[in-house]
């Protein structure tokens, strides 16, 4: 089994999250990542999902999903030719005998101090997977005490869009089905 | 589907309820049938449909309903309409929008939704039947805001009707019904995500062509979706051109006539031994809409180890779903089957064409060995298998005939015999008991002057037979023909050979309780009942006197008989028993 990364874009519509993750699960299919949110286009949602599944099976899925109604367009995200990052919230035990320890950690990271209490540090870090499981294993020492991820959002290097030629088109309504 | 129908379909109308757009919106996609219930969230819908030119025909079971709606689309192709109210209406849908959903039939349910301030509010009748239905629906929508109407309504049918039918559930609440809005028929549809696609890729099919040709032992697998895409006269063309033997799934009987000379008959794990033969034993297998079930493939891992697979459909999700598919082709199956005729001709011109002498001498040589037979009773019963032949004889192949699920239906489907497509209209993939009743009122509404045979098994017929009332009432004569052997036969049919003969719940007792004759009387039918070989054939063609009204026919037939051919489930089609303990032999050296 692999890691895929799917970019589907969708009609934003109510429903379409519940069907999708629906059919994931009828399918027997497991979401380890699932991230959704607006796209230039003001009608299209777009939705990044990881799942960990063999490429035959993943075909299968990816036509399912390309049969709902709602679903626009369907793109597998090479990660050679992609950039991916997920976002982190942690808080760790810090005193003022510590703080400084986990600043450092903080700034060897790139990561930001977003709030602190008498005996707590809030963080924030933005990156792809290996680096916010590193960045987790060094505070680790410290006590984490609260953490909440973001579903990972991916995009493809270079200067094409996925959502070029996705802009709705009409179709004329056909003959009545009854006649 | 000719051209636009509905007077002024395109005209707009201010200051109507949502009630009214309804309506006028199912006028506008040319409805001219609907099977329904009112209750509180529909009610509103209900009254201008007292002025519309739509006939709604009040059932006794939304199921029945549903069922109705899907018969419809089976036996016209047109688009199946059944309506229902919030909650426990909307969920008596659900074995109907599931089955439909299987066997890819066109249908649209509309449901009345509780006022759109109480959704989440756990309210009187109130149910998610949007969300219930997601998974067997190929789409669904909630309107909520009155204006949407005539636009969700036309998404619908342009759904449910094209690229792959399917059922699509809109469920409308009743706030919209009630409220003032404005009724314009759309134009143009906003569908960004669904695109059919319904032409085979050319070279797509040069490369099926060029296999067909290598081929030595080909075979035409045909599906239901040679049936939906209304491909039959592009089958016989192809069959005959090419001399490849053909086998018809259960859900595609009658897509190629069961007397044609090149047919085997039905594949599976009742199918003939013949049909199983071809498949297992061919080398190239020509699939035409059919889907690979696993009550056809058996166990998929020995599933014919030689074949390559052609597998034409216009789903793209079912291609190389369970069985590798060496050259996939989406598109629809007619036109697929046109463009391969095209490409055939053209090398037989050049003198081209595939050598399959060997093989079809096999495969005749099989069918004519091991050909459909069953015994008689010893006791001078009467073999349900008798009655289906006499039946199917009688009646004829014009006749549409409907069935339930279990023995009653594989019998049907060997002993009828079909000749045409749309007359054999059963539940294939969910395998629905209590399919066949409402199914034929449905298929009888949408063909008034062709015979409607519902074949049923007493199992069956007692989960759905209050439908007669409807069908009595309504001036919809179908014909019932109750296979009675008194008990959950197939069910029965494995306990006797995998359960030692241990009958847990399988006895109804259906001879003694209900008197169908009585039942059907009761209904305002005619009752009559048979239990002698010998009054068979009196007793059908007096059923095929009476027109005016319904006839239950009770077949009282033997309750030992058992299926056969038969694979048992998760074994292999090599394993395909004749009869009990009677396995085929195989002249190995025709091949």
């Amino acid at each position: 089994m692999a890691k895929h990364t799917l970019s589907v874009l969708v009609e934003d519509k109510p429903g379409v999250l519940a069907r999708i993750s629906a059919l994931f699960s009828r399918r027997g299919f497991n979401i380890e990542s699932l991230a959704v949110g607006p796209t230039e286009h003001s009608e299209i949602s777009r939705m990044t999902i990881v799942v960990n599944v063999d490429s035959s099976p993943l075909e299968q899925v990816t036509k399912q999903l390309n049969k709902l109604v709602e679903v626009i367009k369907i793109v597998e995200l090479d990660p050679t030719a992609s950039v991916n990052r997920e976002l982190v919230l942690v808080k760790v035990g810090a005193t003022a005998e510590n703080r400084g320890e986990v600043l450092d950690v903080v700034q060897l990271f790139k990561a930001k101090v977003i709030d602190v209490a008498s005996d707590a540090i809030t963080m924030q870090i933005v990156g792809n997977d290996g680096k916010i499981a590193d960045f987790l294993r060094v505070l680790e020492p410290f006590g984490i005490r609260e953490l909440v991820q973001s579903g990972m959002v991916a995009i493809g290097r270079g200067p094409r869009s996925i959502s070029e030629r996705s802009k709705p088109v009409a179709v004329p309504v056909p003959p009545a089905a009854h006649a | 589907m000719s051209e636009q129908q509905g007077s002024g379909a395109n005209s707009q109308e201010h200051g109507i309820t949502g009630a009214q757009s309804l309506v006028r919106s199912l006028e506008a996609a040319g409805v001219t049938d609907i099977f329904g219930i009112p209750g509180g969230a529909i009610l509103p819908a209900y009254d201008p449909l007292m002025d519309s030119s739509i006939r709604h025909i009040l059932v006794r079971h939304e199921q029945g309903a549903g069922h109705a709606a899907q018969g419809y689309a089976a036996a016209s192709g047109r688009v199946g309409v059944c309506m229902a109210t919030s909650g426990p209406g909307a969920t008596n849908l659900v074995t109907p929008l599931a089955d439909a959903h299987m066997d890819s039939l066109p249908m649209v349910a509309i449901t009345g939704q509780v006022g759109a301030s109480l959704i989440g509010t756990d309210a009187f009748q109130e149910a998610d039947i949007r969300g219930i239905t997601m998974p067997i629906t190929k789409h669904s929508f909630l309107v909520t805001d009155p204006a949407e109407i005539p636009t969700k309504i036309a998404e619908a049918f342009h759904i449910a009707s094209t690229g792959r039918p399917g059922p699509v559930l809109v469920d409308v609440t009743k706030s919209a019904l009630q409220s003032t809005t404005s009724f314009a028929w759309p134009t143009e549809l906003n569908l960004p995500g669904y695109r059919p696609v319904t032409r085979p890729h050319a070279k797509q099919i040069r490369e099926a062509a060029r296999l067909m040709l290598e081929s030595r032992k080909p075979v035409l697998y045909v599906g239901g979706g040679t049936i939906r895409s209304g491909a039959s006269k592009e089958l016989l063309a192809l069959a005959e051109l090419t001399g490849i033997p053909v086998v018809t799934t259960l859900m595609a009987r009658g897509a190629f006539p069961d007397s044609h000379p090149q047919h085997l008959g039905m594949p599976g794990m009742h199918g003939t031994v013949a049909a199983v033969a071809a498949l297992q034993k061919s080398d190239l297998i020509i699939s035409l809409g059919a889907r690979f079930d696993d009550r056809v493939t058996g166990n998929l891992d020995s599933f014919a180890p030689n074949a390559l697979v052609i597998h034409a459909d216009i789903d793209p999700a079912e291609i190389g779903k369970n069985r590798f598919a060496d050259v996939p082709i989406v598109g629809d199956v007619r036109e697929v089957l046109v463009d391969l005729i095209t490409t055939l001709r053209t090398e037989q011109e050049a003198g081209r064409t595939g050598d399959y002498e060997g093989w079809v001498a096999f495969c005749a040589g099989v069918k004519k060995k091991y050909p459909l037979g069953y015994d008689r009773p010893a006791d001078g019963g009467l073999a349900p298998q008798y009655v289906l032949e006499r039946l199917g004889a009688i009646s004829g192949p014009d006749t549409i005939y409907t069935a339930g699920v279990g023995q009653h239906q594989m019998w049907a489907a060997h002993f009828v015999g079909y000749e045409r497509p749309n007359t054999w209209i059963n539940s294939g993939g969910l395998g629905t008991m209590g399919f066949s009743v409402p199914a034929a009122m449905g298929a009888k509404v949408a063909m008034p002057d062709q015979t409607v045979w519902s074949i049923d098994g007493d199992g069956c017929f007692q989960m759905t037979n209050q439908e007669l009332a409807t069908c009595a009432i309504n001036n919809i004569p179908i014909k019932v023909a109750v296979i009675n052997n008194e008990s959950l036969g197939m069910v029965r049919q494995w306990q006797t050979l995998f359960y030692n003969s241990r009958y847990s719940n399988t006895d109804l007792h259906s001879k003694r309780i209900p008197d169908f004759v009585k039942l059907a009387d009761a209904y305002g039918c005619v009752g009559l009942a048979c239990e002698s070989p010998d009054d068979v054939d009196a007793t059908i063609r007096k059923a095929m006197e009476i027109n005016d009204v319904p006839v239950v026919v009770d077949f009282r037939v033997h309750r030992d008989a058992m299926v056969w051919p038969m694979v048992a489930a998760g074994t292999s089609n090599d394993d395909i028993k004749y009869a009990r303990d009677l396995a085929p032999q195989f002249d190995e050296d025709d091949l």
